[in-house]
């Protein structure tokens, strides 16, 4: 299905575009389409051009180390990865379950940073897109175009997301790279001042976020043929759930559907995703490739996060999100809903029900608990899997005798949905790019069509906008015809 | 009149005994002179220099030089400062000193005197040196990454706990520390977790093992308070509590 996509049969004859560089996508990124003489794009590839590496040197690092040291992968969601690894390093020291206190902070605090998360992606980076429209001054097209025409809206955003960030700095120590959990539970519980703190403005966070998701139904709907087009495609779906079916995002079981909503595997135990997930390598990214083994390479790539969180759960538990996923759904018409730009939809259900966990999980007593660490049987590997605000994260990890971790293997969300990312762009480029002239709507249209995904390449979407871009147009000879660069100011200019 | 002897400190008297260093009788008086290799419950060595002050116009090593009456000493001029900060310039490049991924930050001796001093950037290229992690004891974990080479491990196991365990080996930039046993593994040494060496480190090169960052932020050793005013790692209880009851669940 896609490998035709991938690498076309006579690149030789066609225009190679490139789009160079996707800036601080979490690194570096870039995207070359080929485009034949009918002008379809016939190849097109999101090209991760940084090597992390973190798989390697974090070999020979004690294990007791992993839930902070491996964090440092990203600052944007780090406390995903400090959760992962926990969740992977609680399973090594022999610890089955957490005692109730160190599962509740863990989750306060995992609700905290998918909450600052969304909050930063839709308010800062994306709402200049969708409440401007896409083609929209550049200048005015960003987040202070929001401050300037919304005042009152960037301001939620920004109080949104600092609380979110307060009930990190409450769980885990500091707003970034925390050391709140650590294998077998946490290192803290959280005293009532602390608890009291964070009550008083909860009740203010789920307004907000009602009316951002209002917010987004109404610009959603009011184009709601174009919305649901754009850049979309029909994937599979992969992520966790509760064991009767709820929406979850810390600790459930793996589930995956078809793009008709038919179930491929459901509620499997995350330690074994090996059996489930298998991960290629293409010769030109250094990101991988996961598809799920049963539907092979060809068929089997799938998308995650919240869109496929949202499609794939039975229900959320908590009234006011579970009430907006069912209107979600009823766009699906009962299928799955496959619209790419769904996914900021999808974020902000789950940005409210963050809000609502939190206030449930702030009434709870468990949170003042001292109980904070169990152990065990020291085992020889642990896996952790978690719901990262961008989608499942798996984090596997192997030590010898002394303690030491001697492999260590990571799927991070974004790599999840590298191809259908892959996909995405090749539909909008197929879409917009109108023959020999490039155009700023094309340039817009490919970082809308990633920053749907708010993917921790992340640059691409967490440059406020802005993110500097060089697109080339070269013909059949390599020979440079056009060229637009984006600067990080946001002006565009014809370079050529 | 009093027969009390004093030499200055800043200009402050500073009342001694016959024997003591300069370093002894200002921490008796309550005064920080900043220190790595100095620990007051062993005898001096005056290898690290960070005690470094001026006396009477010359640079001192505080802790190995005996008080005497008249002297005149300048332990926080910027000039004394400006010198203890390039010494630890020097010992954050010639080791791999990662505080941000180091379960000791927050209650680390060499972290807190650098903050101390002012030190904000390495200045000097790094060496980072190739050295490796011996987690072969079933209790302790020791980072060669981070020793400082203050040679307090290899004097307490020696005079102290009588076992000799460490020896500093090689010279020059290529001294290091190594095991005193055949294998050259920590395991193979009759080194305890009980044992003082264990617990007098200024930095995170001796750790126990399967615990890290069991202390939450913001209650760390010098999280709220300067180590001038909270003094050595190696002397507070929270810090050695995981070493010197033998029990690192307690």
């Amino acid at each position: 299905m896609t490998s035709a996509l991938e690498t076309a049969a006579n690149p030789q004859d066609m225009k190679r575009i490139v789009i160079e560089p996707l800036t601080r996508v979490e690194g570096h990124g870039k995207v070359t389409l080929l485009q034949g003489k009918n002008r379809n794009i016939r190849q097109a590839r999101l090209h991760i051009t940084e090597f992390r590496g973190f798989e390697k040197f974090i070999q020979g690092r004690p294990y007791w180390e992993l839930p902070v040291l491996v964090q440092r992968l990203c600052g944007i969601c780090p406390v995903s990865h400090h959760l992962a690894a926990a969740k992977a390093t609680d399973m090594i020291v022999g610890a089955r379950e957490l005692t109730p206190t160190a599962e509740k902070v863990r989750r306060l605090m995992h609700y905290g940073q998918t909450l600052q998360s969304h909050a930063l992606h839709f308010f800062h980076l994306c709402s200049p897109d969708l409440l401007f429209g896409y083609d929209d001054e550049v200048r005015h097209r960003n987040v202070v175009g929001v401050i300037e025409d919304s005042p009152e809206l960037a301001k939620q955003g920004v109080l949104l997301r600092k609380y979110g960030q307060e009930v990190i700095r409450v769980t885990a120590g500091k707003r970034i790279h925390g050391t709140g959990a650590i294998p077998g539970g946490v290192n803290k519980s959280l005293s009532k001042d602390e608890i009291h703190y964070l009550q008083n403005d909860i009740a203010q966070m789920i307004g907000w976020a009602q009316g951002a998701v209002e917010l987004m139904k109404t610009v959603f709907f009011e184009q709601l043929d174009y919305h649901m087009a754009f850049a979309s495609i029909e994937t599979s779906m992969m992520s966790q759930v509760r064991g009767d079916g709820a929406f979850e995002l810390y600790h459930g079981g793996l589930r995956a559907r078809d793009h008709l909503g038919e179930t491929i595997f459901d509620h499997v135990d995350y330690r074994n995703y090996n059996d489930y997930i298998r991960e290629s390598v293409k010769d030109w990214s250094y990101m991988k490739f996961p598809f799920i083994t049963s539907l092979g390479e060809e068929e089997g790539w799938y998308r995650v996060g919240p869109l496929a969180r949202i499609n794939n759960c039975d229900f959320i538990s908590t009234p006011l999100a579970d009430a907006e996923r069912k209107e979600f759904m009823a766009v699906g018409k009962g299928l799955p809903v496959q619209s790419t730009m769904a996914y900021h939809w999808a974020r902000l259900i789950e940005l409210l029900h963050c809000t609502e966990a939190i206030a449930e999980l702030l009434c709870d007593r468990d949170l003042i608990g001292k109980d904070l660490r169990n152990k065990g049987v020291m085992q020889e590997c642990g896996t952790g899997v978690i719901e990262a605000p961008r989608g499942t994260l798996f984090h596997h990890y192997e030590i010898n005798d002394e303690g030491i971790v001697e492999k260590a293997s990571l799927i991070v969300s974004t790599t999840n949905n590298n191809q259908a990312m892959n996909e995405s762009i090749r539909k909008v480029a197929n879409q917009y790019l109108d023959g020999h002239r490039l155009s700023e709507a094309l340039l817009n249209q490919v970082e809308v069509a990633i920053r749907a995904y708010d993917p921790c390449l992340s640059c691409a979407t967490h440059a406020i906008g802005k993110m500097p871009m060089e697109l080339n147009l070269m013909d059949d000879r390599g020979e440079l015809i056009d060229r637009l660069e984006k600067r990080v100011n946001g002006q565009i200019n014809r370079t050529l | 009149m009093s027969t009390e002897k004093t030499f200055r400190l800043d200009g402050k008297a500073i009342p001694f005994e016959d024997g003591e260093t300069v370093m002894d009788a200002a921490l008796k008086a309550g005064e920080y002179i900043p220190h790595l290799c100095h620990n007051p419950d062993f005898e001096p060595h005056g290898s690290c220099r960070i005690c470094v002050v001026d006396v009477n116009g010359r640079h001192q090593c505080s802790c190995t030089l005996p008080a005497s009456e008249g002297m005149d000493v300048d332990n926080s001029s910027e000039a004394i400062t400006n010198k203890r900060r390039t010494l630890l310039q020097m010992l954050f490049v010639e080791g791999n000193h990662v505080c941000p991924a180091c379960e000791k930050s927050g209650a680390c001796q060499l972290q807190a005197v650098a903050y101390q001093t002012g030190m904000l950037n390495p200045h000097f290229t790094h060496f980072f040196p190739k050295r490796s992690i011996d987690a072969s004891h079933p209790d302790i974990v020791f980072y060669f990454n981070r020793c400082i080479l203050c040679g307090l491990c290899v004097r307490v196991s020696r005079d102290v706990d009588k076992k000799a365990v460490f020896s500093l080996s090689g010279r020059g930039h290529r001294t290091r520390i190594i095991f005193n046993s055949p294998s050259g593994k920590a395991v193979d040494t009759e080194l305890a977790i009980t044992d003082k060496a264990v617990s007098v480190c200024p930095t995170g090169a001796i750790l126990p093992k399967h615990h890290g960052y069991e202390t939450p932020v913001g209650e760390r050793l010098y999280d709220c308070l300067p180590i001038s005013v909270v003094g050595d790692a190696a002397k507070h209880h929270t810090a050695k509590k995981h070493f010197l009851n033998g029990d690192p669940d307690e």
